[in-house]
């Protein structure tokens, strides 16, 4: 459930930010996670929305955006879409695929009051 | 009073009694949109941008990497162990794989090469750091307690230990046994030169398929009791396979630490990795 952790660092970075800025309260944060990042969205959310508690982030709206996953085949050279890892160039089959997006978990950015 | 047109009763008073503000605010949702909005004034008459005693909501931009302390607390890690001469690996897998097991074999092989230290991470007991500490080498425990993963940061306390005793070596090998798991670890960097995920042949061999993230985050593989094929369905080319699926031209080593067959290509794996980083370090 390492979620749990990843959900303590964005929100130390999230209160961090919220601080600097003389924030009330955060009122929502956005998330970018990746088709290929090491989570699973869902349990990010819940995993954000429990560490908040008590926080200024407390009931903050937690909105995710996924990315594709993309990657750039090194046999044929095209740029094709990754649903996950172990998937094969749709072009010409080779697995030598080098992910270049779909992999981040990002805080893009919080609303605050 | 609305700070942008003056508006609002905040000091509005009747009979020089204060109002009682609107209970609106109180019910105002707050919709997923990202750009400077008043909360509460969703159904404002042609929108209005403005609204008394409000503080508008206002967006911070971050863009900033929820791994990004473990990755600075990671990058720091990785200077003091190469400062050190120290090549670092840390050794993930499922929970049974034998990574102690390979881990007091290869110490006893290495003997006197050089150096070395280690350290454990298990949620509870200090009993993989005993038995490390039964071949005459240092160990540090760390438990995790309910975390499923070593970070940056225990490394970090794992490393000021270690030095502590006097038992961080100069030149030689830091061995770094992450808690078995093979999802959670794979998203952390402790500033290890390597991952090295190690695959016992008693597994499925469709490991690597089903947990994917682990096996492109590691530099090596090691296919660990080999002694046992005899005895099992488990082939060994069919999880090259899958492994190389994920992490294509992954270098594989298959190692028995109860025969010794696969020991000296680990050895010399190991070998020339320490060779690599003294050529680098001059």
């Amino acid at each position: 459930m390492h979620e749990l952790t990843l959900a303590e660092h964005a929100l130390r970075i999230v209160e961090k930010s919220a601080h600097q800025a003389d924030a009330t309260r955060v009122t929502r944060i956005k998330l970018a996670i990746g088709a290929l990042a090491h989570v699973d969205p869902e349990t990010m959310r819940y995993c954000c929305e429990m560490v908040s508690r008590g926080t200024l982030a407390d009931g903050a709206c937690i909105e995710i955006v996924h990315s594709p996953g993309r990657a750039c085949c090194a046999d044929c050279g095209a740029e094709v879409e990754l649903k996950q890892l172990g998937e094969s160039c749709p072009h010409c089959g080779s697995y030598r695929l080098d992910v270049c997006d779909g992999d981040q978990m990002l805080v893009v950015d919080i609303g605050i009051v | 009073m609305c700070t942008t047109c003056g508006c609002g009763g905040g000091n509005a008073t009747i009979d020089g009694l204060a109002l009682l503000l609107p209970r609106y605010r109180k019910r105002a949702t707050i919709p997923a949109q990202s750009s400077y909005r008043l909360p509460g004034h969703d159904n404002a008459p042609l929108g209005a941008a403005h609204a008394p005693d409000m503080t508008p909501e206002r967006i911070l931009h971050i863009e900033e990497d929820i791994l990004a302390d473990n990755d600075a607390q990671a990058a720091e890690n990785r200077n003091r162990i190469a400062a050190r001469g120290l090549f670092a690996l840390n050794f993930v897998s499922s929970p049974g794989s034998g990574k102690t097991t390979l881990l007091v074999d290869t110490i006893r092989r290495w003997a006197a090469r050089t150096p070395l230290a280690v350290i454990e991470g298990d949620q509870q007991t200090a009993n993989d750091a005993e038995r490390i500490r039964a071949t005459g080498a240092p160990a540090v425990q760390i438990n995790t307690g309910k975390g499923c993963h070593l970070d940056a940061r225990m490394i970090s306390l794992a490393l000021d230990r270690l030095a502590a005793e006097r038992h961080l070596p100069q030149n030689g090998l830091l061995l770094i046994e992450n808690v078995g798991n093979l999802v959670c670890p794979a998203a952390f960097d402790l500033g290890e030169a390597h991952k090295v995920v190690i695959l016992s042949v008693t597994e499925g061999e469709d490991k690597p398929l089903k947990y994917p993230d682990m096996f492109r985050a590691a530099d090596l593989l090691l296919v660990s009791k080999i002694d046992l094929l005899p005895y099992l369905d488990f082939s060994v080319d069919t999880a090259i396979r899958y492994a190389r699926q994920i992490r294509p031209d992954l270098p594989v080593i298959c190692v028995s630490a109860k025969t010794s067959e696969g020991c000296d290509a680990w050895l010399a794996w190991l070998e020339a990795g320490c060779a690599a980083l003294q050529g680098r370090t001059g």
